[in-house]
């Protein structure tokens, strides 16, 4: 898109701001304070998303409890109880629901952000705004539903007697790991849906390896240890240890490992940002 | 410079017919489509050294230099795909020029955008939130214009009601509403999309020139030329992306028209040297006429319409087929009709003036802005056109909302490109196993 200089020029009566207009080449600018200036937007957009959610749907806020559990009584009938899959010494359901909670924010958050600039065709075609703010609104709108899951969670713990620690302070960055994860992903796929439809086919695909590939129905600590640091590279490893460790407690932070997933889930955002900016200005004329 | 509201230095667009036609291509054909790309590429750059024109390239816009002062209502005119939407995307923004630059001072808003994010599960209220962001408006903005809002779309009995339970007027009238009152710096006005009943079409008028009068800067495209020399001092006209005139508005507008591209129901070549036309036949007027034979520009959407190709014959022996192509005002070709006549079918004419005429039934065409194109071909003993005069003539379809007409009671949009008068049958029964709880 134009490169916009947020200069300020004063007219006899208005301040007005110029805003330029030209091709951009090479690598552009995230224009991340035009995309402050639209926060407002941002929230808007997320609000109008939870409420459309929860008016249309006969069960509301209870699928983003419904979802989690139900998997988690799955895991823990066919991981738990018949393959006896190990789960670090923790009761399984309470070790699987620790990690589902913040996978099914990641996976949601995920298929939302990437659908939502062509869901949101009629509006990028017609107004202009900074398009970073459709995919940042489509993660956004799953915190509430996270916080619901989170209650569940809590409510397990209480009933399994666990309690609490120090370590819950580390939670909201374990949160922040997961939302940046899904935000970077999602702006991957959803500049790359607005080209190419077969993003549509591949999200669900996606999900389900990731879903295999992450420690949720088995723990980490069945790889030796050298590897963990490189399961580390799926930052979603980092999110699922960290929320076990924060909540839940067991053996020692995993510290090497989080700062591996931490480092890859900055790099998938900072890529996928920079990629949903070059191709931005395509976006109006194509989708 | 702070005089300035719009500046466009060298300002093209070129968009990729490819692209637009099919625009969501897979991996698949993404991957052949590069690879294929550049085998041509190369294979081009062996035959000739020149960079050849792209055949699946068109230039929306091409070197536009332009300067719009702060207060000045500009009229943006020219025929289809002449690069006028093009133009306006630009300006605001939503599309980004592949060359040239330039400026834009001020907030740009639009009356094009009536409506653009409404949700019809939320209420009103949340709906001006909504919307209002959207538009760019702060939140503060909104609570302060919020009663004004309200007050001027008329809906402060229902603003807690979801929209979705509103008739269209309503819901027209405070989509309108919230666009009015964003009070942007630039306006923008593209008639051919001000969708919507007579009554509202007048609405966006007059706020239109209202803002004018407020010393805002105003950008209004539209196809009636009249309302352009009415309202705006300066026009510019455009032609296949090509900025071709600039200046006072009834300069441009006489130019435009006087250029052959007339809008209007009725178009003649006095001068055949100057007419369309091959060696065998040649175009001497195309007209509309109502079902009185009266020539008009403006048909009632419940009469027949005719449309009338008058034409000479020069060489004998040729049977000939005319025909006529509709275009609406988005520019989707609606349907072609060609003469079936059994009178003059498959038989070659003698030399001579003809007149060919096509009824086009009422209750049929959709509302607005129709465009014809005239044509005559050869089909005995070869197949050769001999003229195709693109938009000849236009026409504006009116629906009069009488009640009759297949809109029946509804007093909205309604979309589609054809709006045939069906019959309809509602059967009761009485003894059905529904009964009322």
């Amino acid at each position: 898109m134009a490169v916009i200089n947020a200069r300020r020029v004063d007219a006899p009566q208005l301040r007005v701001a110029a805003a330029r207009i030209a091709p951009s080449r090479g690598l552009v600018s995230l224009r991340l304070r035009e995309l402050w200036e639209y926060r407002e937007l941002i929230y808007f957009l997320t609000w109008r998303d939870v409420k459309v959610r929860y008016k249309q749907a006969a069960l509301g806020a209870a699928w983003a409890v419904i979802q989690p559990v139900l998997t988690m009584v799955v895991f823990t009938v066919f991981f738990g109880r018949l393959a006896r899959v190990p789960s670090d010494g923790l009761p399984y359901p309470i070790f699987s629901f620790a990690a589902l909670v913040p996978w099914t924010f990641f996976a949601n958050g995920l298929l939302q952000s990437a659908n939502s600039l062509v869901r949101s065709a009629e509006l990028i075609k017609k107004v202009y705004f900074p398009r970073l703010v459709v995919p940042i609104s489509a993660v956004a709108s799953g915190i509430l539903d996270f916080f619901l899951a989170l209650l569940v969670l809590v409510g397990l713990m209480v009933y399994y007697k666990m309690a609490l620690t120090v370590n819950i302070l580390w939670l909201p960055l374990f949160t922040l790991l997961a939302l940046v994860t899904s935000l970077g992903v999602g702006l991957w796929l959803s500049a790359l849906n607005v080209q190419y439809r077969d993003v549509r086919y591949v999200v669900p695909f996606l999900t389900q390896l990731w879903l295999f590939a992450t420690p949720i129905a088995y723990p980490s600590s069945l790889l030796p240890a050298p590897w963990r640091e490189v399961y580390g590279l799926n930052p979603m490893v980092g999110v699922v240890e960290g929320f076990r460790w924060a909540l839940l407690g067991g053996s020692g932070a995993p510290g090497p490992m989080l700062m591996v997933s931490g480092l890859a889930a900055l790099g998938v955002l900072v890529s996928g940002a920079f990629y949903f900016r070059h191709m931005e200005k395509t976006f109006a004329d194509v989708v | 410079m702070g005089n300035l509201a719009i500046r466009f230095d060298g300002v093209s667009k070129r968009y990729h017919i490819g692209a637009l036609r099919k625009a969501n291509l897979t991996f698949r054909e993404a991957i052949t489509g590069t690879i294929m790309a550049g085998v041509r590429r190369i294979g081009r750059r062996l035959r000739s050294r020149n960079e050849a024109p792209s055949e699946d390239t068109i230039w929306a816009l091409r070197d536009v230099c332009l300067e719009v002062k702060h207060g000045e209502v500009l009229g943006v005119i020219g025929r289809n795909g002449a690069g006028k939407s093009t133009l306006l995307k630009i300006v605001s923004r939503i599309t980004e020029p592949t060359s040239g630059c330039g400026e834009v001072f001020g907030r740009v808003g639009s009356l094009l955008e009536v409506g653009t994010g409404f949700h019809p599960e939320l209420t009103g209220r949340e709906n001006i939130y909504l919307n209002g962001a959207i538009l760019g408006m702060k939140r503060l903005e909104i609570n302060r214009k919020f009663d004004e809002i309200v007050d001027f779309a008329e809906v402060a009995k229902f603003i807690d009601t979801p929209v979705k339970h509103y008739s269209t007027g309503m819901y027209l009238r405070l989509a309108f509403a919230v666009a009015a009152h964003l009070e942007p710096e630039i306006l923008l006005v593209d008639e051919v999309l001000a969708v919507g009943d007579a009554r509202f079409q007048k609405k966006c008028l007059q706020k239109m020139e209202d803002v004018g009068h407020e010393g805002r800067t105003v950008l209004f495209v539209s196809h009636n030329m009249p309302a352009i020399t009415r309202l705006c001092q300066r026009a510019i006209l455009l032609d296949e992306g090509h900025l071709v005139a600039d200046g006072p508005a009834h300069g441009v507008v006489s130019r435009y028209l006087g250029s052959g591209a007339v809008l209007s129901g009725v178009r003649e070549w006095p001068d055949p040297a100057k007419a369309p036309g091959g060696e065998i036949a040649r175009l001497r007027a195309v007209r509309v006429r109502d079902e009185n034979g009266q020539v008009t520009d403006a048909v009632d959407i419940r009469r027949p319409v005719d449309l009338e190709m008058e034409y000479d014959v020069l060489v004998p022996g040729y049977a000939l087929m005319p025909n006529f192509q509709f275009v609406n005002e988005h520019g989707l070709h609606l349907f072609s009709t060609h003469d079936v006549d059994p009178a003059w079918r498959r038989r070659p004419r003698p030399a001579g003036r003809y007149v060919s005429v096509a009824r086009i039934p009422g209750n049929f065409l959709a509302e607005g802005m129709l465009f014809v194109g005239a044509a005559l071909v050869t089909i005995e003993p070869i197949f050769s056109q001999q003229f195709y005069e693109r938009d000849a003539v236009a026409f504006q379809v009116v629906d009069t909302m009488e009640g009759d007409s297949a809109r029946g009671d509804y007093a909205g949009i309604m979309s589609g490109v054809i709006r045939p008068l069906l019959s309809w049958r509602t059967r009761a029964y009485s003894d059905s196993a529904v009964s009322p709880a």
